[in-house]
């Protein structure tokens, strides 16, 4: 894996391995930073700047449809859901580093090793065998990036993509039906609310407002009829009606203008 | 795309410096052509015709005082701003304005960039410029800018696959990618064999993908962020949306960002279906007119045009509700866009001289079926049923009935009284009356 390495950093250009060398780094640490932020949202950002570096290295390695499918559909659509369900958990959500499993962190670590160990170690025997391409035009004869990948998606692999489509739009269809909660009654149209509102007995206009016409315009004093009377309908049940003393209702001194 | 550094460093600025121009003329556009629609002057004041305007409220807004709020994050607060202009300019890199012309002996083409999919890159700085709008609304920490953010990712993901469908038939049309190649082929015609005789469409797709077309411009206002799809920053509901907490600078940065959108929405909008930087008539009449710089004012028409589209819908349609909003997304939009993406298929298959015809006549008869079936079949809302119960009103609302007498107003009674006692009270108002009483 070493060898391939060394000769696709000799054919490499000045200007790619410039890029590669500053965004290498980049994605580097977005993937560390998924990892090691706090809060959620941040891990959501940290990953969308490394799928933004990986889209920049297909680009730069003569596949522009893939890079810039890469950041229309996952940088744009699938980590801005992720964004969306994430912002609804509220600001302050972070994760707590509190052990609920006694030595959970340790064994995590080595988990962890040993994952990546079997990753790399099947990623190198998956490329140890290969030569870095003389030419590298499309090996199917194909005009373009688009037409190869075109051409692998409908003609070599059109079974398991349309599977993979189907599959998608089953988990998504299912999704809608766990969350879907059924109204219970019919729809209530304008013609039905309209009628609610005039119905003998209901008052049709816009409730009072706290403060209307009453001496003072805090949420606490209820609203006052034109005849003085007390309207109820502005009378909150969780603000108890308090009749305030002599004192509290006087004008209040202010600071330094009367000894 | 083979320029000396020099020209494409001339070139990337002049695109900014076009761009800005732009946004500053189209702020101050905007406000004339609606003062006009609502009889009304509009900003005069300042230059000629008020023309300065905006020059001086950027000046003003970039002085104001920076609040940067107590419960905000503050990275994110300073980096939304950024990415929502970085990616707007990002995408006017490659929209074509003329053709190749000759600068100080150098063949060039009046184009930043374009390679195999640039089109795509429209599409991708649109979509990671959402993030800019979102990560604004979610950074303030007040709730309507939270509100505003969610309504923002919703809608343009929404919006983007219609929009995708709208630019996909462009490209199935066409079988190119790249701004500039499709701007060259829509200067041919596509000649129609009928039996007999030949007649050939102007070659630009809004013709030929008429329903593309209209989608297309649809879902490219709710793109922007515009009225009447302008619900993230709906002011009415959500004060200023994901921009309430922003202000001075990084505010007007979501200001420039909004305008930096239209503009460029409506330069792909004409790139893709109305010819580019072609003119307005057959090359017959004016020979010269699509050679050299002479484009340029062909083009920015036609941008103009669209940007007199965007005033005009804001001045004529009150805002949709949300869910009106997402209904014509999701329910209209994408269904046609899809149905039609198929129609196309088959009428360019039924089209095709090449095949076999009976395959033609298979697949062109099929596509009209097909279009036949779903106008003919289309669920209808539900036919009006008359009432069961007695109708005493206007279909069933409670209305006043046709003889009401009107009880005269107590309050006009209060007033004459001391006018007809000679009271010397004369501008007082009624509820010092009431309490004299």
């Amino acid at each position: 894996m070493i060898d391939l390495a060394q000769t696709v950093a000799q054919n490499a250009s000045f200007g790619e391995s410039v890029f590669f060398w500053i965004l290498a780094p980049i994605a580097l640490g977005g993937a560390m930073g998924l990892v090691l932020a706090r809060s959620a949202i941040h891990a959501a950002l940290w990953l969308a700047i490394t799928m933004m570096c990986l889209a920049v290295f297909y680009i730069m390695q003569a596949a522009p449809f893939l890079g810039f499918v890469q950041i229309m559909v996952y940088t744009g659509a699938i980590m801005m859901l992720f964004l969306f369900v994430l912002m609804l958990f509220g600001r302050d959500s972070k994760d707590s580093m509190f052990e609920t499993l006694r030595g959970q962190r340790l064994f995590a670590i080595c988990l962890g090793i040993g994952l990546a160990a079997l990753l790399s170690s099947g990623l190198a025997r998956a490329v140890s065998g290969m030569t870095v391409a003389a030419d590298p035009r499309w090996a199917t004869g194909a005009q373009s990036n688009v037409e190869a990948i075109a051409e692998a998606l409908f003609s070599t692999y059109l079974f398991p993509f349309e599977v993979v489509s189907g599959v998608l739009t089953v988990a998504a269809v299912g999704a809608l039906m766990f969350a879907h909660v059924a109204k219970k009654g019919g729809h209530r149209g304008q013609k039905e609310h309209s009628r609610e509102r005039f119905a003998p007995g209901v008052y049709p206009g816009p409730k009072p407002g706290p403060g209307v016409f009453a001496t003072s315009d805090s949420t606490a004093t209820p609203a006052l009829r034109p005849d003085g009377s007390v309207e109820p309908a502005s009378l909150s049940p969780y603000v108890p009606p308090r009749q305030l003393t002599a004192a509290e209702s006087a004008p209040k001194h202010t600071e330094g203008r009367d000894a | 795309m083979n320029d000396p550094i020099w020209l494409m460093l001339v070139k990337g600025v002049l695109v900014f410096v076009v761009l800005v121009l732009l946004v500053l003329f189209t702020i101050w556009y905007e406000r004339r052509v609606v003062a006009i629609m609502q009889v009304r002057p509009g900003p005069n004041r300042n230059g000629p015709f008020g023309l300065l305007q905006s020059l001086a409220d950027g000046l003003k807004l970039a002085f104001k005082e920076d609040v940067m709020p107590r419960t905000a994050d503050k990275v994110v607060f300073i980096a939304a701003p950024v990415i929502a202009v970085a990616c707007a300019f990002c995408a006017f890199a490659v929209i074509p304005f003329g053709p190749e012309v000759n600068v100080f002996g150098i063949e060039t083409e009046l184009q930043l960039t374009d390679f195999e999919v640039s089109v795509l890159l429209i599409l991708a700085c649109s979509a990671v410029g959402v993030y800019g709008i979102v990560l604004a609304g979610w950074s303030s920490g007040s709730t309507y800018s939270l509100l505003g953010a969610l309504r923002a990712a919703a809608q343009v993901i929404s919006y983007e696959i219609a929009l995708g469908l709208a630019v996909l038939t462009v490209f199935f049309q066409s079988q190119l990618m790249s701004t500039g190649a499709i701007v060259e082929a829509q200067a041919q015609g596509l000649p129609l064999r009928f039996g007999g005789f030949e007649i050939t469409l102007p070659g630009w797709y809004f013709i030929i993908l008429a329903p593309s077309f209209v989608i297309f411009v649809i879902s490219m206002v709710g793109e922007t962020n515009r009225a009447p799809f302008d619900l993230p920053e709906a002011e009415s509901e959500l004060v200023a949306g994901f921009a309430t907490e922003y202000s001075s600078l990084k505010y007007a940065s979501f200001f420039l960002a909004e305008y930096v959108n239209m503009v460029t929405m409506s330069a792909l909008c004409v790139t893709l279906f109305l010819g580019g930087w072609a003119a307005p008539f057959p090359s017959s009449w004016w020979p010269g007119a699509n050679e050299g710089f002479m484009p340029l004012v062909w083009f920015f028409g036609k941008v103009l045009a669209f940007l007199f589209f965007y005033v005009w819908l804001r001045g004529t349609l009150p805002r949709l509700r949300y869910d009106q909003f997402m209904r014509l997304g999701w329910k209209v939009l994408v269904p046609i866009s899809l149905v039609w993406l198929m129609v196309l298929a088959a009428m360019n298959i039924g089209l095709d001289t090449d095949n076999e015809l009976a395959t033609r006549i298979a697949f062109a008869g099929g596509a009209a079926i097909v279009v036949m079936a779903l106008i003919f079949f289309w669920p209808n809302r539900k036919p009006y049923e008359p009432p069961a119960e007695p109708d005493t009103g206007m279909g069933g609302f409670p209305v006043p009935p046709m003889d009401l007498a009107v009880p005269p107003n107590p309050r006009a009674l209060k007033e004459l009284e001391p006018a007809t006692n000679a009271a010397p009270a004369n501008g007082s108002s009624p509820t010092e009356k009431g309490e004299e009483e």
